[in-house]
């Protein structure tokens, strides 16, 4: 369990002072002269040295990420993007950060945004977030007020503007390329890969985007030093997280926990248990709606960071812990899952535009067992033909939950399918 | 160059290419349906899919530039199993309509599913159903049949630069359309019929008419303007079913306009069958013998002197020299070619080209246009305009109505004394255009057809030679004319324009008024003045019935462009054949047979029975006329004059693309789309009441 002096986001529930005065008192906006004097190179090595890896769902190591931008600024400029269009069902961590800890984000964008030499970073809100949108933007001001932020950032002699821009509610507009495709005012679908944001971005120029999490926990990492954030967790996942523990728990709750806490203890200490004890657990889905369920046989025992999920053929994604007790309709509750994909895929590649929209089709009948027992296995075979033949990882992310369900829950399929079909002879009869 | 390993064969191929270019360049085919090489690479499809080493996922082949060291498997059985996957996901919301769809039998869905579908469907949901768009008289959509690549989005937006097409919607709700339901005003829309891969783009007025296996394909040119796109034309018995284009890097790439795919209709209406003679005021049938008779009587009464010829804007070239040769034989120096009165100048080949060259463009640095409106004089040439513009640094100045060209230009002013500033160097333009590397400028009909036409083309040259258009050295002529008749280059280069002390277009109008000249001798000229011809007898040698044969004393059948084996030199001076599609219709014969029959009535024969003889001939007339689909580079020397010019502003020369010359006015379409376009909604601007 994570010591309240490791905890990086002091403010995530709000009860301490707000504004820019609560946020200095918390230890915010420190040192950040003498931070950026150090220089570019030696935030990148820290970076990189503190094993962060991305907090948006795909944990690709961010300072690797920000060293892939050209080393001198040429007659393109460079452009911060953080990705705040938190859409993913189950996760509502950045949406605290943006409530109570704007200056976290707002310090750490400038930080990152100097090692990455961009003198601009813009701030996609998803759009459903406005009281967050105006708390960002008060935070913003207040930050440009004090010079924080601004023509000379913190009397460091470094220019640094932010931009907010809303989202107008597209779940595809949060993956990366996307999110440039919308900012740059066409349809938000994703672009091909190469070139990569960092050699093509936004407007055509050098570009990393970065999930709100990833940039707002920077510069604490600064301050406190890489060997520190490097000592918790577990090595290649380390640090602390923002967990959002949703559904059949007693409280739910966000909490900043160790990379790699057990996901019973987990639940046990800070949503105070599964509804109606632990043996009533049917399911979690452990990071977000993208990744397979997990029964409790692997939640008894496993550790939440993004090598042990994976060991199980699950993922951290956005660490967004969905519970399911047994009073769910597991079959019902995917089933709403593809619906969503079906009705954010982009259209854009033909595998997920018309994949996403049979795989629905196909649950929707499972789910009330009107199928045959082969038509599963039809599907699982959809689900990997639609699995890694996308531009983006929308396809994936539509087949993964299907694929865990079939694995772990084919019997309950199947008993559906039987006794749908006995219902339908007794009526013949 | 990068080496790669494509299914176990090392391959050197140039740097920047794809993976899918690298593949066709060694023979294997990666099928694919959103590629295609003259379009912005969307890589949606997903078809193109191959496995490359050391990559987590399959990489979509059409989109992944090549790299050293990079070992690709094209034919594996999981490379295989993807494309069977993507063209079952293609299929299931594909209606099964293959019998009833035009596309059948040219369908890129179709072909591939041969080869990567599934004999029978595992999908037993419904499928989908899309509303079929209004895309204008010209596409018929059946919008349930898209596979959402993209491509007439692409193309439309990149090549014709109109963005009027996009996709709304997402997901499988995403549909290709017009956002707000309209016709396509692109002069290239129909393009994106070709460049459907299925049946959800198809031709509206061939919709229903033939299936593709029906049809004989030929080869020809088109001539509906002086671009000279290479055309496939496709006919069925007698009849021309539809024209495509054909591949030409040089000239057309692989577009043609509306008015070259869609007026093919006009072919089959209003034609002239028949002989005609004049009695008592009104038109009679007549046989060929009594028609050459009346004729040869009349020519007899006047003598050389008093005969007159005028060439029309779609004649070939065989027929005119064999005019020119008759004209010879009767001792009559009255013939022209330029029946809108252009002040070209037929002594300097270089002075009436279109130097540069079209795929010479691609090189320029700079363009000015003179009276000019290239997007409805040659919208193909436009394209190539527009492409070069994409690339940047290309500075456009207009001198002349200002359009929307479907690319940035600077509008200089309406009238020539622009020009004249440029030309003494006092104008900015000129030192955009000093300073750019190979600069060009377009001289359009607008500007030469002006009584001061001359002294505009002696300016145009004066600002090539100063603004540096001019280099031998490297090759570079920026001096170029847009001719708007496919005739006009022809028709200069064999000469057919007035012999010593003979009469141009505008001393035989006036000669015929006055009554100086007592015959005119039309070939397939319509676009003069009828009313100025007098009380002068008219033989009007040509396909349909238009102004030429409704003021005519006899008519003698000609054939139409698909109706002949004919030469045809485009604005570049570039040689080409087009060929016989179909025969004429009812008594018509081809033009130069015309010409040789009468030739023997009037008793000076033409002394070639056969088309090789005469082209011989036509190539003893001008030695250019033997090297075919070559620009021979013209040599440069003094021309124009250096009068005064007028301050009237340029006018277009071109009010309507769609009615242009005999043929599309007797079309259909072309009538419905002028309806559309010009005199109706489209057609009409912000300030008209």
């Amino acid at each position: 369990m994570l010591n309240d002096k490791d905890r990086i986001f002091t403010n995530l529930y709000g009860l301490s002072i707000p504004g820019l005065a609560g946020a200095q008192a918390r230890g915010d906006w420190k040192d950040s002269r003498e931070l950026l004097a150090k220089g570019r190179d030696w935030l990148i090595e820290e970076i990189k040295a503190s094993g962060l890896r991305g907090r948006g769902g795909a944990g690709f190591s961010a300072g690797m990420k920000w060293s892939f931008m050209p080393k001198e600024i040429g007659a393109r400029p460079h452009f911060l993007l953080i990705n705040a269009d938190e859409g993913e069902p189950g996760t509502c961590k950045d949406r605290d950060i943006l409530r109570n800890e704007p200056h976290k984000l707002i310090e750490g964008a400038l930080l990152s945004g100097f090692a990455m030499g961009a003198h601009t970073a813009y701030i996609y809100i998803r759009g459903e977030f406005f009281r967050e949108t105006e708390a960002v933007q008060k935070a913003v001001d207040e930050a440009y007020a004090a010079g924080l932020i601004g023509p000379d950032a913190c009397g460091s002699g470094w220019t640094f503007d932010i931009h907010l821009h809303r989202g107008a509610g597209a779940y595809i507009c949060g993956e990366e390329t996307a999110l440039i495709e919308s900012l740059e005012g066409r349809k938000g679908q994703p672009r091909l890969k190469p070139p990569f944001p960092a050699n093509v971005g936004l407007y055509g120029c050098p570009t990393t985007v970065n999930n709100v999490e990833t940039i707002a926990v920077v510069p604490e990492i600064l301050r406190r030093g890489a060997k520190w954030f490097a000592s918790l967790g577990r090595p290649k996942n380390t640090g602390t997280k923002i967990f959002c523990i949703s559904g059949h728990v007693n409280r739910p709750c966000n909490v900043e926990e160790e990379m790699g806490i057990p996901l019973r203890e987990l639940i046990e200490t800070h949503a105070g248990g599964v509804r109606g004890g632990w043996d009533n657990l049917m399911a979690v889905i452990p990071g977000g709606s993208s990744v397979p369920l997990i029964p409790p046989s692997i939640c008894d025992t496993v550790r939440m960071d993004f090598d042990s999920l994976q060991e199980v053929k699950t993922g951290l994604g956005t660490a967004a812990v969905i519970v399911m007790d047994k009073s769910t309709d597991i079959v019902r509750a995917i089933t709403r899952l593809s619906k969503f994909y079906k009705h954010e895929s982009c259209g854009q590649c033909t595998p997920c535009r018309e994949g996403t929209g049979w795989m629905w089709r196909v649950m929707e009948r499972l789910a009330r067992g009107n199928a045959t027992v082969e038509e599963i296995d039809v599907l699982e075979q959809v689900t990997r033909q639609v699995e890694g033949h996308t531009i983006c990882a929308l396809g994936d992310a539509a087949a993964w939950p299907i694929q865990g369900l079939i694995r772990h829950f084919r019997p309950e399929l199947e008993r559906r399918i039987a006794a749908f079909n006995q219902a339908q002879a007794d009526k013949a009869a | 160059m990068p080496k790669l390993t494509i299914d176990g064969r090392e391959v050197d191929v140039e740097a920047g290419l794809t993976i899918l270019q690298a593949c066709q360049k060694i023979g294997i085919e990666i099928p694919h349906f959103c590629y295609h090489e003259r379009l912005s690479i969307a890589g949606n499809c997903r078809m193109c899919l191959v496995e490359m080493e050391r990559a987590p996922k399959p990489v979509a082949s059409c989109a992944m530039p090549v790299a050293d060291g990079m070992v690709i498997r094209t034919n594996t059985p999981k490379v295989q199993q993807m494309r069977r996957g993507v063209m079952e996901f293609l299929l299931i919301n594909h209606p099964l309509d293959c019998p009833i769809c035009d596309q059948g039998g040219e369908c890129d869905l179709q072909d591939q599913a041969i080869g990567y579908g599934y004999d029978r469907s595992r999908y037993a949901e419904n499928k989908r159903a899309v509303k079929d768009k209004y895309m204008g008289p010209l596409i018929k959509t059946i919008m349930t049949r898209c596979i959402h690549c993209t491509r007439c989005i692409r193309f439309i937006t990149e090549v014709a630069g109109i963005p009027e097409l996009g996709a709304t919607g997402r997901g499988e709700d995403m549909e290709v359309g017009t956002y707000v339901e309209k016709a396509l005003t692109s002069e290239l829309s129909g393009n994106i019929i070709d460049l459907c891969p299925v049946g959800a783009l198809t031709s509206a007025p061939y919709a229903f008419t033939a299936r593709s296996w029906e049809l004989r394909p030929t080869e020809s040119v088109d001539v509906l303007d002086a671009v000279g796109c290479n055309i496939r034309v496709d006919a069925r018995g007698p009849e021309v079913m539809r024209v495509l284009p054909r591949v030409h890097e040089d000239v057309n790439e692989e577009w043609i306009s509306d008015k070259t795919r869609f007026a093919y209709d006009g072919l089959k209406r209003r034609r002239l069958d028949r002989p005609w003679v004049r009695r008592d005021g009104k038109l009679l049938p007549a046989t060929w013998t009594d028609a050459f008779a009346v004729v040869a009587q009349r020519v007899k009464d006047a003598g050389g002197k008093r005969v007159a010829a005028i060439a029309g804007d779609l004649a070939d070239c065989e027929s005119m020299l064999a005019l020119k040769e008759l004209m010879t034989g009767l001792r009559s120096p009255n013939l022209d070619c330029r029946q809108d009165g252009a002040k070209l100048d037929p002594t300097l080949r270089a002075s009436y080209l279109f130097n540069t060259t079209i795929a010479g463009i691609e090189q320029a640095g700079a363009c000015l246009l003179i009276g000019t409106d290239p997007r409805r004089e040659a919208p193909v040439l436009n394209a190539r305009l527009r492409k070069r513009f994409c690339v940047g640094k290309f500075p456009i100045g207009v001198v002349g109505p200002a359009g929307d060209l479907t690319y940035d230009v600077q509008h200089l002013g309406e009238d020539p004394a622009v020009i004249q500033e440029i030309a003494a160097g006092s104008h900015p333009f000129a030192e955009v255009l000093k300073q750019a590397k190979k600069p060009m400028l377009i001289v359009g009909q607008g500007a030469l057809t002006r009584p001061d036409g001359a002294a505009i083309l002696g300016m145009a040259r004066r600002i090539a030679e100063t603004c540096g258009m001019i280099d031998d050295e490297a090759g570079w002529n920026g001096f170029n004319v847009l001719h708007t008749a496919a005739a006009r280059v022809g028709g200069l280069d064999l000469g057919f324009v007035p012999r010593k002390n003979g009469l141009d277009i505008e001393g035989i109008l006036e000669g015929a008024a006055a009554g100086d000249i007592d015959v005119v001798y039309l070939l397939g000229a319509d676009e003069i003045d009828m009313r100025r011809l007098g009380n002068a007898f008219v033989v009007y040698q040509g396909h349909h019935g238009d102004a030429g044969a409704a003021r005519a004393d006899v008519i003698l059948p000609g054939a139409a462009y698909t109706e002949k084996n004919g030469t045809y030199v485009n604005t570049e001076g570039r040689v080409q054949n087009g060929r016989l599609a179909v025969y004429p219709p009812g008594e018509a014969r081809e033009d130069w047979k015309i010409l040789r029959a009468l030739s023997d009535v009037l008793g000076k024969p033409l002394p070639y029975d056969t088309l090789g003889e005469l082209r011989a001939r036509l190539i003893k007339a001008n030695p250019v006329f033997a090297r075919v689909d070559v620009v021979q580079p013209a040599a440069w020397g003094e021309f124009g004059g250096d009068g005064q010019v007028d301050r009237a502003p340029f006018v277009p020369p071109i009010d309507n693309f769609y009615l242009t010359d005999p043929i599309s006015r007797a079309s259909l379409t072309m009538a419905r789309c002028s309806e559309i376009f010009i005199t109706g909604e489209l057609g009409k601007t912000g300030t008209d009441a």
